[in-house]
């Protein structure tokens, strides 16, 4: 039985055909401030109409990485093709790429309707064109009756759609957007993540977006590179980054992971292919079926999701299951979840999250009760690195 | 509340003592009598005979005209020096040229003044009216500078950035963008060079020449030969005109203030 | 990092019009003059107009001009006592009115951080407006107040302070110039000193009230060494340009009142000794390069 790892968002995965050509590639990209590397050696591919994310800590390299695409940075080393064509040395306001950026830069003394044909005015484009175009966008973002207002009329959501709309104006190759709803509360955040998913299918534009909040990456991206101190850790799609994470370092900065240090003892098949692993981590002795990436003998991780562990108060029957036994030490009640914090008998604390699928509960599990975590040999996932 | 009581007593002192002089020349501008001491009633006689006197009106239309140039000279270079302060993260000398901004603010006039004049007489430049003008430009750049440097740090370099990101090359891009938005630093920079240029009487005595004799230096010559109730006159009007200046500019201040009200209310108003 | 147009080679060549336009004039109008007064100081005087001889020869008169150099007008300037003393008391006259100015100063400016928002930007006003109106009329003002039949005579004489015979003798002393000076740089102290204050965060005394530590002593232990750089840049903005004070010790200092600027425009108007009065301006600045050096750190740090 062929199985996918989570739900497809739309048909459009250009990365798997060998034969698509990519629309931006950062090759060997370095870029040094005096001493310290921001961005290292790194090779990315963005292929026409994705929305593609950059994901990381600040500090990451993911704003760097951007800038240099815009063309507000120059690469120390390495070179950006744009189509197939070397982008270097070429200024910003000769770049097919426009940028919505984190602080919105609305012109404060240019009403809404002077800001979004800034950019139009500059290529010269004529006054009716101009007028169409800026009515246009202003019916996209939904502010037709705010075109005369000032920025500092506006209020935040009502000026990140006036940036928005500036910045696809000029119907830019690329549209990047540095942490675009970062100043947004978390409600009209929610909102506006699905306004921009829209917009992007409509237009038919490549989005980069840069941001350091994995929620808004896994719910607007198409894929999604995982940055960590200049480097890519991981480029895939929101739910290859969930649930199958290349490393430790991926695994935990996406969501909430328990991760047990341990030693492969048994695997069943060659290097590659797909088997069996057992792993002893300090006497608990874990399976999971995966293709096998280490030997008997290796230092690995393993590592499952706090969702996919079942509690309860029985000890399970099926002997196939993975299964820990220990104490209630926390409860953490988040309305839709519970999180069950449970130490085992060695000290280590391992992880259960329930759906609270119902108002009422018979017998609820308390501080203090001794349970049995299970999950299934699917359920976790072996981290090499 | 003691404390609240012992600040106030301090700025009542300090204040008196900054405007009692202030106000008592204003005051006895009108006084008939010629004697400081005594009040010989109202009278605006003063002010008639400053008006015929020939010598303090040429100089004061002198003084205007060195004003507005070098205020605007200095302006220019001001701003240039401060978008090169804040701007420019290295180039050689720039240690020297910081040096050379600050240094003009705290030097002592006599020297300044003196050493100009030496470099005019060196270049074989005949002292006059213009170079009054280039030593009050050179000093009252150095004002503008930190007045517009100070608004460009906290200057949002993004907005440039979306200019440029938005097809505006940079020269375009600092007029259309950078410049309306520093204004109102770069206008009272101006008047602060204005007023520094009407002010100085040790600079331009250096390197003034014939025809060129600024109110300063008018006014210290007679102030130098006694106190006369035509001086208070035309310092009274020096200081309406300043004072007018500064409520005008605080009262456009408050306006923007207001403005600024508006616009959030208006905006928490219009809700997302 | 954030300065990244700066670096990006392929930014607008016409960019460094921008640096070198104020550069270059300082170059020609602020530092040129200084090696031009160096350099006379070192010539001799002489009767023709300009009265210095020439520096400026050709080229062939470098040798001869080199040869020429003496140090003749600084051996003169150690030679009368005379320059020594007032440069002496121009300093002791700078010293004494920077802590007067900080004495009177620290107080007001306390006084204005302390006082309530909505009143604060008119005070910071009315310290500013007396900066905009002329120096030369606010020192004049005070001529008629400190004449001995001006106005201080006359109050202290109607409040009965006073005989109707006496009068005050501060007219033409070192105590007028005192005043003149403190009066004039006054908001020049204030003004730094209320911005150090006024930046304090005011919950640091509330913690250190809070810690046990009674309002007196917090104010020698919190708020006195935070507003620092204030005090330096207040005191080194007036004590720098006091010493070269010239109208004020003119205009009501006495004829025993020494101040080197006062000395300078003397051997330069009246004496037309242009080459000594080179000199005296040159040790003057030699005296002040460390106070200098101390307001442009002092500045760098703030900006």
């Amino acid at each position: 039985m062929a199985k996918t790892l989570g739900p497809v968002k739309r048909k459009f995965s250009p990365w798997t055909d060998p034969a698509s050509v990519p629309f931006i590639r950062f090759e060997n990209i370095t870029k040094r401030f005096g001493n310290f590397t921001a961005v290292d050696n790194l090779t990315l591919d963005i292929y026409e109409r994705e929305f593609f994310s950059l994901l990381g800590p600040s500090g990451c390299g993911k704003t760097t990485l951007m800038r240099m695409l815009a063309g507000f940075e120059e690469p120390t080393e390495g070179r950006i093709l744009l189509q197939g064509k070397d982008i270097s040395g070429v200024p910003p306001y000769k770049r097919p790429t426009n940028m919505m950026f984190q602080s919105y830069a609305l012109f404060p003394h240019m009403s809404v309707e002077k800001n979004i044909a800034f950019g139009l005015k500059q290529d010269n484009l004529a006054k009716g064109e101009i007028d169409t175009r800026v009515e246009e966008m202003l019916k996209l973002v939904k502010l037709e009756q705010f075109a005369k207002r000032k920025p500092a009329q506006l209020s935040g959501g009502q000026r990140q759609r006036v940036a928005l709309a500036r910045s696809l104006a000029k119907r830019p190759k690329v549209l990047l957007l540095d942490e675009p709803l970062g100043a947004l509360d978390k409600k009209l955040r929610e909102e506006t993540q699905f306004e921009l998913m829209d917009i992007q299918q409509t237009l038919g534009l490549t989005f980069l977006i840069v941001t350091h909040d994995q929620e808004e990456a896994m719910t607007v991206s198409d894929r999604i590179a995982v940055m960590d101190k200049g480097i890519i850790m991981q480029v895939a799609t929101p739910a290859e980054i969930y649930e199958a994470p290349n490393s430790r370092y991926v695994a935990d900065f996406i969501g909430d992971i328990n991760i047990l240090e341990g030693t492969v003892t048994q695997t069943d098949s060659a290097l590659g292919a797909p088997g069996l692993v057992r792993i002893d981590s300090d006497g608990l002795s874990v399976a999971a079926e995966q293709e096998c990436q280490a030997v008997k003998g290796d230092h690995v991780a393993y590592a499952v999701r706090p969702e996919k562990v079942r509690i309860s108060q029985e000890q399970p029957a099926d002997t196939s299951l993975n299964a820990a036994y220990g104490e209630v030490w926390d409860i953490g009640y988040l309305g839709d979840f519970s999180v069950f914090l449970v130490k085992m008998e060695d000290g280590r604390i391992v992880r259960a999250a329930q759906a609270n699928v119902s108002r009422l509960v018979d017998r609820p599990i308390t501080f203090g009760d001794m349970v049995w975590l299970t999950w299934s040999r699917d359920a976790g996932l072996v981290l090499t690195r | 509340m003691t404390k609240n009581r012992l600040d106030a007593t301090v700025l009542t002192l300090g204040f008196a003592f900054l405007y009692i002089p202030i106000i008592i020349l204003v005051v006895y501008s009108f006084n008939a009598s010629r004697l400081v001491t005594v009040w010989g009633g109202f009278s605006l006689n003063w002010y008639v005979s400053m008006w015929s006197n020939q010598g303090l009106m040429d100089a004061a239309w002198v003084t205007a005209r060195v004003g507005l140039l070098s205020a605007t000279f200095g302006t220019i270079l001001g701003t240039l020096a401060a978008l090169t302060l804040v701007r420019y993260q290295k180039f050689p000398g720039k240690m020297l040229f910081s040096g050379m901004i600050y240094a003009p603010l705290v030097m002592p006039e006599v020297i300044t003044g003196l050493s100009l004049l030496l470099l005019f007489v060196a270049i074989g430049v005949d002292r006059g009216f213009w170079t009054v003008i280039i030593a009050h430009t050179t000093f009252t750049m150095c004002y503008v500078a930190i007045v517009v440097q100070s608004r460009l740090l906290t200057f949002d370099r993004s907005l440039e950035e979306a200019a440029l990101d938005l097809g505006c090359p940079p020269v375009k891009t600092f007029f259309q963008i950078t410049l309306p938005l520093i204004l109102p630093a770069v206008i009272s920079g101006w008047m602060l060079a204005f007023t520094l240029s009407l002010d100085d009487l040790v600079i331009a005595s250096f390197n003034t020449g014939p025809g060129a004799t600024t109110l300063p230096i008018k006014i210290y010559s007679q102030v130098r030969l006694g106190v006369t109730p035509e001086i208070n006159a035309i310092c009274t009007i020096l200081i309406a005109l300043v004072t007018l200046g500064v409520i005008a500019t605080s009262i456009g201040t408050k306006r923007a203030e207001v403005r600024r009200i508006r616009d959030e209310h208006m905006a928490l108003r219009t809700g997302s | 990092m954030a300065d990244t147009t700066a670096d990006n080679p392929h930014a607008n060549p016409a960019r460094w019009l921008v640096v070198a336009v104020p550069y270059l004039w300082l170059l020609l109008f602020f530092v040129a003059p200084f090696l031009i007064i160096f350099k006379i100081s070192l010539s001799d005087t002489a009767i023709a107009m300009p009265p210095y001889t020439p520096v400026f020869g050709g080229w062939a008169a470098i040798s001869d001009f080199v040869s020429e150099l003496d140090i003749e007008n600084y051996l003169f300037l150690t030679e009368d006592p005379l320059y020594f003393q007032a440069y002496m008391s121009s300093l002791r006259i700078a010293a004494i009115s920077t802590f007067l100015l900080l004495l009177i100063g620290y107080p007001m400016a306390l006084a204005m951080a302390r006082a309530p928002n909505s009143i604060r930007p008119i005070l910071l006003m009315l310290v500013i407006l007396p900066f905009w109106t002329s120096f030369l009329i606010r020192v004049y003002a005070w001529i008629g107040i400190l004449k001995p039949d001006g106005l201080l005579t006359l109050a202290l004489q109607t409040i009965g302070l006073m005989g109707p015979d006496e009068q005050v003798e501060i007219f033409r002393t070192d105590t007028a110039v005192f005043i003149g000076i403190v009066y004039s740089y006054l908001p020049f102290m204030v003004l730094p000193l209320y911005a150090a204050l006024e930046k304090m965060d005011n919950t640091l005394l509330e913690a250190a009230n809070d810690l046990g530590c009674p309002p007196w002593k917090a104010f020698w232990k919190i708020t006195f060494p935070l507003s620092l750089p204030g005090v330096i840049a207040g005191s080194m903005i007036c004590f720098i340009p006091i010493t070269g004070e010239f109208v004020i010790p003119d205009l009501l200092g006495g004829a025993d009142t020494l101040m080197i600027g006062k000395t300078l425009w003397t051997e330069f108007f009246s004496n037309r000794d242009w080459p000594l009065a080179s000199a005296v301006a040159v040790v003057l600045l030699l005296m002040l390069v460390v106070p200098i050096a101390i307001f442009q750190n002092q500045q760098k740090k703030v900006a």
